[in-house]
């Protein structure tokens, strides 16, 4: 331990701890940009900027470990002059059209900019505007926006392995893009949204598809439903000012009929019947002797990664689509059905945690007519969090509200979609019953859960022991499949997810999603489980009936139609 | 010629530098295209990106086609407060063609570069690797005549 005064006060750390971590635990805020938690130190921007009292120059917070004795300012006049010197800096090359802007008042520049008093730049502006990336239907970048904090280049690269954003030239020439200032849909991104998740600045966002979204609420002659993901519920709070793993699901369905949509479904319920399909897909290509191991198809940015890097291993996934274009062909067909309803007079809205799931709804197969979108629009958590703000909805006070019939009766099973691990130990949980002929002793299998980049595990189908694995980010997903491509992978079934953490740490989530925040929404999202009377996919009444009065049974020549696809190599 | 030096180093990303290098040198007009982008990034396995940002890091390698002679203007402030404003202006002026451009002719490129080392002799300049200083533009309009001279 070393003892050092912050701000005159007396603190005591442990030796290696940052001058950043330990003002943190002393509840003394250090502005930081290029730094963020969980990803490397780059030390490059400098705003965090500390004095140390018999040493000359200014020293970054971010980088530096403290000394015995060491005493820090992180406040003194010096230190602010510092300060605001980069941010006026910065603000001299950036477009700051504040009221314009997405990040209006959740904007790291702006609340620096605010705390440090800049009422007037002293250096003029040197913007050269540029072009906007709107070129895909997931992810806007806005290079004039972009003050080079690096944090982006870094999630791309050593989270995701994907490299898709770079830094291009140097010193004040330099600027971050994907190849040379082309578009991200020119080089291989899955649009997985990490970098929009981290971006401090409204650089990198989804694209804004709420206005889409309040036009159909306003067509009285649209019949308006929406599903909402597994993920979302456990997040959703944090748009609302709640603290991290709070469970919002039925304040979240009474925003959304306040909204003015006409029902509200869950996503859970077609991941109950993802299960159901894919189960029995695992049982038949295990038993007939089909293309091993099988690897999930529900998260589109591991889809992307796979069209695009390992067209090699595309026949072992899953044919299965995702519970959200499962419930969007449900809907269409279905439902529209079932309810009177013209197809072409229903808008189905999706709210998932996800920039990717914004492409994977525009995908041409995910249409159930072969002319319109199954899923017609998809909002982010952040997009419907903005939406509930826009409509000044008082969260908080809201009555508790169930989803709507029939697709809001769900599991456990479909509920732990949203956590790492969770579609393999749904999974499992309905596999291993319908194999074994006989209940499970104990559902959860803890083996697959939490944050440790690969987790395996052995289980016993009908007296054979079978090998599983589970990724998460897409890096750790990179070395699963080379061992698929080169024929050695000893598993039989794989889940990937391309976010850290699963879709509760999805591109789309609030702002602000570090580790700990990770952990607290997987907490909940197994709290929302341990909850459920139900457990089990397949023990869904409603799931059952469906089958009972329409799909007829799993895998089924009309389950093939509506619920699995083709995936193809491509550049996206 | 690209397949020849790409087939002399390991398919890894520590190559990228040395390969890069050899290519500019043999290469007419030293430059890198697109297609050799995306050739390089095939064979190393890494992403056209990290080609370009490497490409762009150094100014010596460029991705426009490039004259015979490089004229690299420091661009960085030293260089700018002692009037390098001025230098591009009469370089700009002498060949017809504004900064980032090469002459019909291909005998000159104009680039910016930035710090030189050179500070204490700022405004400075870079043809073909070899450092002026202390430019006004009689010097340069000097420089120039030389070069234009020699071939
Ligand atoms: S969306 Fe994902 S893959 Fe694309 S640039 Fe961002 S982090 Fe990289
Ligand atoms: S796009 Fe955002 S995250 Fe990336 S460097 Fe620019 S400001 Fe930073
Ligand atoms: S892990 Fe979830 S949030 Fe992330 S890309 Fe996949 S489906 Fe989307
Ligand atoms: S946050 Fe410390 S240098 Fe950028
Ligand atoms: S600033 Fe021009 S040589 Fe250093």
């Amino acid at each position: 331990m070393v003892n050092i005064k912050i701000n005159n006060t007396n603190v005591t750390v442990e030796e290696g701890t940052t001058i950043l971590d330990a003002a943190k635990a002393k509840n003394i805020k250090i502005p930081t940009l290029c730094y963020y938690p969980d990803l490397d130190i780059k030390s490059d921007c400098r705003i965090c900027t500390v004095e140390i009292t018999g040493q000359k120059g200014l020293v970054t917070a971010c980088s530096t470990p403290v000394r015995d004795g060491m005493e820090i300012k992180t406040n003194s006049p010096r230190v602010l002059n510092a300060r605001k010197t980069i941010t006026e800096l910065m603000l001299a090359n950036h477009d700051a059209n504040c009221t314009a802007c997405e990040k209006n008042m959740n904007c790291e520049l702006q609340t620096l900019a605010n705390t440090l008093g800049i009422d007037e730049n002293r250096f003029e502006s040197v913007l050269e505007m540029q072009e906007l990336d709107t070129a895909n239907t997931s992810i806007t970048r806005n290079p004039n926006r972009c003050i080079k904090c690096g944090r982006c280049v870094d999630v791309c690269k050593n989270v995701q392995g994907i490299n898709v954003l770079e830094s291009m030239n140097r010193s004040h020439e330099m600027f971050i893009s994907p190849k040379y200032g082309r578009y991200l849909s020119d080089e291989d991104c899955t649009f997985c949204g990490q970098c929009s998740s981290v971006c401090p600045v409204a650089s990198i966002t989804e694209k804004d598809d709420t206005d889409l979204v309040w036009n159909a609420l306003d067509d009285d002659k649209k019949h308006v439903i929406v599903q909402v993901a597994p993920a979302v519920r456990v997040s959703l709070g944090e748009e609302m000012g709640q603290k991290p793993g709070s469970i919002v699901t039925t304040k979240m369905v009474a925003a959304l009929k306040q909204l003015g949509f006409d029902r509200v479904f869950d996503t859970d319920f077609t991941a109950d019947l993802t299960i159901l399909e894919e189960g029995n897909e695992l049982i038949h290509r295990i038993t007939e002797g089909g293309k091993l191991p099988m690897i999930t198809s529900c998260c589109p940015g591991w889809i992307n990664l796979v069209e695009q890097q390992y067209p090699e291993i595309i026949d072992n996934l899953s044919s299965c689509k995702s519970p959200q274009q499962m419930f969007g062909a449900l809907a269409k067909t279905y439902y529209a059905k079932k309810e009177n309803i013209k197809p072409e007079d229903l808008f189905v809205v999706s709210i998932m945690p996800c920039t990717a799931k914004k492409y994977e709804a525009a995908r041409e197969e995910m249409s159930a007519d072969g002319k319109n979108r199954d899923v017609d629009a998809v909002l982010t958590t952040r997009e419907l969090g903005k939406m509930v703000r826009q409509m000044g909805i008082n969260f908080d006070q809201l009555e508790e509200i169930e989803f709507d019939d029939p697709f809001g009766i769900t599991s456990g099973a479909g509920a732990i979609f949203g956590a790492t691990g969770g579609v393999m130990e749904a999974a499992l949980r309905t596999v291993s019953e319908v194999v074994n002929e006989k209940p499970l002793e104990k559902l959860e299998f803890e083996s697959v859960r939490g944050l440790e980049g690969i987790k395996e595990a052995e289980v016993d189908l009908g007296g054979q022991k079978v090998k599983v694995a589970v990724a998460h980010s897409l890096s750790k997903a990179k070395q699963l499949a080379d061992q698929v491509k080169a024929g050695t992978s000893p598993y039989a079934f794989i889940e990937v997810m391309t976010c850290p953490g699963g879709c509760i740490g999805g591109g789309g989530q609030p702002y602000n999603t570090t580790n700990a925040v990770r952990e607290e929404r997987i907490r909940a999202t197994y709290q929302v489980d341990s909850d459920m009377k139900l457990r089990k996919s397949h023990e869904n009444p409603v799931i059952q009936k469906l089958y009972e009065d329409y799909l007829t049974k799993p895998l089924s020549d009309l389950s093939h139609d509506l619920l699995h696809t083709h995936y193809h190599k491509r550049r996206t | 010629m690209l397949e020849d030096i790409l087939k002399k180093h390991p398919q890894h990303e520590d190559s990228l530098i040395e390969i890069l290098l050899e290519y500019q040198n043999v290469k007419t007009k030293r430059y890198i295209t697109d297609e050799e982008v995306e050739q390089i990034a095939k064979y190393l396995g890494v992403t056209e990106s990290k080609v370009c940002s490497v490409v762009s890091f150094y100014t010596f390698f460029s991705t426009e086609p490039r004259g015979k002679h490089i004229i690299q203007v420091c661009k960085d402030v030293p260089c700018y407060v002692n009037g390098s404003g001025n230098v591009l202006k009469t370089l700009e002026q002498l060949l017809n063609i504004r900064i980032g451009e090469t002459t019909k002719d291909e005998k000159f490129t104009l680039e910016y570069t930035s710090c030189l080392g050179n500070c204490d002799g700022a405004p400075a300049m870079r043809i073909d690797g070899k450092t002026f200083t202390n430019l006004n533009p009689n010097k340069v309009k000097a420089i120039i005549s030389e070069y234009r001279g020699v071939n």
